[in-house]
């Protein structure tokens, strides 16, 4: 299959140092009329080809955003990127015209929603959504595209796929939608795969369903997938290393393994104490106290101060930078190894 | 399908029935004697008047009556006759095509200009754009049809030909064929077009704000494919839904319009008809005009379900 490359971006395979994606120091802010709301403040994250990188946050903490913005669908206005690289094989996509942007979406970036049945259009056929990028990026004919609308729904393990490919959304389970999306999404075979809580609206083991797809197509095409969530026991099997996301920072970046085993930031220590664990069955669940901050007005020094039990005084004053711990692993927290340590203050 | 569109039309006849008789009352009771208006300023002779009287059924209950005329229309598709004896279809016949003419010249106006400047206006929010486009939808809402109308008859009709020498918009009658329709279908469709623009610029800029449309955008399609096809196709439905329930609005309410513009249309017909109390012409025209609504609505029914595949009828 042959790939549109626009000029100024390289090929797949071709140079480009580094890792496949790298989201450098990004920034988008909201202009509202209540004022300012800073959504993204300076997000950093890579993630590799054949790599499973998972965005863990709560809602709110600019999680989406930051993927809206790698694939350049951010309405602007009202959003403002005003610092920040996302750097696709080495390109800086921000750079880029809105015609080369075009050309990278869908077909090297893909991107699945949330909610497969409002994400998907409700008056088109499933098969003419997916047969749709074979047609417009392919210049594929009618009937050409619906074949391979069929193979990408046998491929996505959607049963019946050849009648059911006239089918419209609102036919299908919502598991399957899912299915559809994902069907779509991975058409073009993109290079990266930003999946925005893919499973949030599904039930327990349709979860877990989709996940292992994911984690099989992955596998098959080595693309990089960047797989957002708010819910840490979603992912943890499939990732392979984990950005947390605080107010639209990252507070730690880890391997996964290395973070379930000992947190260095007491924001990713919160999160895993609220895990629900089996060992500790019928004990009162910890709940990080407070509420996520206001963006319009942030606190000053380390965002998550306020509700911080390892808090000291300059941390009120002090914003503190992602301290690199090893080659893989940071930690925007200046208490790092205490939290490291397991010390509660 | 073919079951809702037979339980549509049973359901229509309770419709139609009351309809019928309202407008039936309703002429009954206005004042006034329709054989002593038969014979103008003369005054009619007693007896003849009696004989007339009697021939019409104006001496029995207004029940009666309406029982006499509407099973005229129900079982033999007779409308019945006016007092000089012609057949009230035929005095239908001819107007209601006139009607329907401008109804649809006003439709397809509509329906170009309406949706056209909605479109416009959706794809340039808050640009001068679509401020110009609202304050005129706002202009021609509120200026009554009877003033738009007359002044577009001076300025396009009138003056225009005076100044250019040539009847582009002839101000009168139909005998200009299709053209004759342009000035009086605008007037008619005036405040529509203003409702439609907007209806239209809302339901599209509300269909952009949809997840789906954002779906198409990570696509990689072009925007203009992202609001022409994923957009309109969606944008589409109430739109479809207004047009279609208009053209009842459009073909009732052309008196005004059939009469500044002289057209010889059932509104113009309704008119004399009420002013002379011709019972059986009035009840015609507004029996028609019922059916004419109670179709509209059922097409426009099934065309939502052509529109939107989540709506099926069984
Ligand atoms: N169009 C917008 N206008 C203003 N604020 C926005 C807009 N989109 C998102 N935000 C704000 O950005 C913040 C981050 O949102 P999001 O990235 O969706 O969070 P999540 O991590 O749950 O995905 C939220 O507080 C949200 O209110
Ligand atoms: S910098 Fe201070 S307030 Fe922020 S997380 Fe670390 S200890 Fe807590
Ligand atoms: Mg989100």
């Amino acid at each position: 299959m042959t790939k549109t490359t626009p000029d100024a971006l390289p090929a797949e395979g071709g140079p480009g140092d580094g890792p496949l994606l790298a989201v450098d120091n990004l920034h988008v802010e909201f202009q509202t009329r209540a004022g300012v709301v800073r959504a993204v403040n300076g997000v950093s994250y890579t993630v590799g080809a054949g790599e499973t990188l998972a965005v863990l946050g709560e809602s709110g903490s600019g999680k989406s955003v930051t993927a809206q913005a790698i694939m350049g669908i951010l309405d602007m206005p009202p959003a403002v990127i005003p610092k920040g690289e996302i750097r696709f094989r080495g390109t800086d996509l921000l750079k880029l015209s809105e015609d080369a942007r075009t050309q990278v979406r869908g077909q090297r970036i893909a991107m699945i929603f949330q909610d497969a049945l409002s994400a998907l259009n409700p008056v088109f056929t499933v098969g003419w959504q997916i047969s749709e990028m074979f047609r417009v990026h392919r210049g594929m004919s009618k009937a050409d595209g619906m074949k391979k609308a069929v193979e990408l729904m046998d491929r996505v393990r959607i049963p019946a796929a050849r009648q059911r490919v006239h089918d419209y959304p609102h036919q299908f389970s919502g598991g399957m939608r899912q299915r559809i999306m994902i069907a779509m999404s991975i058409a073009l075979d993109p290079e990266v795969l930003i999946a925005d809580e893919p499973t949030t609206a599904l039930d327990v083991t349709v979860q877990a369903q989709i996940m292992e797809l994911l984690a099989d197509l992955q596998r098959e095409s080595q693309m990089g997938l960047i797989l957002i969530t708010h819910d840490l026991g979603v992912v943890a099997d499939v990732a392979d290393k984990i950005a947390v996301m605080y107010a639209g920072r990252i507070v730690e970046n880890a391997p996964v393994y290395d973070i379930y085993k000992a947190p260095a930031h007491p924001y990713t220590k919160g999160l895993l104490d609220s895990i629900p664990r089996v060992d500790l069955k019928g004990q009162e669940l910890y709940a990080i106290k407070g509420l996520p901050p206001n963006l319009l007005d942030l606190p000053s020094g380390c965002s998550f101060n306020p509700r911080c039990p390892y808090r000291q005084d300059n941390c009120v004053t002090d914003a503190p930078p992602l301290y690199e711990i090893s080659g893989v692993r940071s930690s925007a927290c200046h208490y790092w190894r205490e939290v490291l340590d397991g010390e509660r203050q | 399908m073919g079951r809702y569109v037979i339980r549509r039309l049973i359901q229509a006849i309770p419709v139609l029935l009351g309809a019928t008789l309202l407008i039936f009352c309703i002429v009954f009771a206005l004042p006034g004697d329709p054989i002593a208006a038969l014979f103008g300023d003369k005054r009619p002779d007693p007896a003849i008047a009696e004989v007339l009287r009697e021939q019409y059924h104006l001496n029995d209950p207004l029940l009666l009556q309406y029982w006499y005329y509407i099973s005229g229309v129900l079982f033999r598709g007779d409308f019945g006759v006016n007092f000089a004896d012609i057949p009230v279809s035929q005095i239908m016949a001819g107007k209601f095509q006139i009607t329907l003419n401008l109804a649809l010249t006003a439709l397809t106006m509509e329906a170009v200009i309406g949706v056209g400047l909605g479109l416009w206006a959706a794809l340039r929010r808050g640009k001068a754009t679509d401020t110009m486009i609202l304050a005129s939808t706002l202009l021609l809402i509120s200026v009554p049809t009877l003033v738009t109308g007359f002044v577009l008859q001076l300025l396009l009709g009138v003056k225009l030909k005076q100044w250019t020498g040539a009847d582009i918009f002839p101000v009168a009658g139909t005998f200009a064929g299709w053209r004759s329709y342009l000035l009086p279908g605008f007037v008619l469709a005036g405040t529509s077009i203003a409702y439609l623009t907007r209806l239209t610029r809302t339901s599209l800029a509300e269909t952009l704000r949809a997840d789906y449309i954002r779906t198409a955008t990570a696509k990689g399609l072009s925007r203009r494919r992202v609001v022409g096809r994923h957009g309109l196709r969606n944008a589409l439905i109430p739109l479809v839904t207004y047009l279609g329930a208009d053209l009842g609005n459009l073909m009732g309410g052309a008196v005004i319009t059939e009469t500044i513009f002289n057209l010889q249309g059932i509104g113009n017909q309704l008119f004399t008809s009420v002013y002379l109390r011709e019972q059986p012409v009035v009840v015609g025209i507004v029996t028609v005009l019922v059916l004419v609504y109670i179709l509209a609505n059922l097409v426009v029914d099934l065309l939502y379900a052509v529109l939107d595949p989540r709506i099926r009828y069984e």
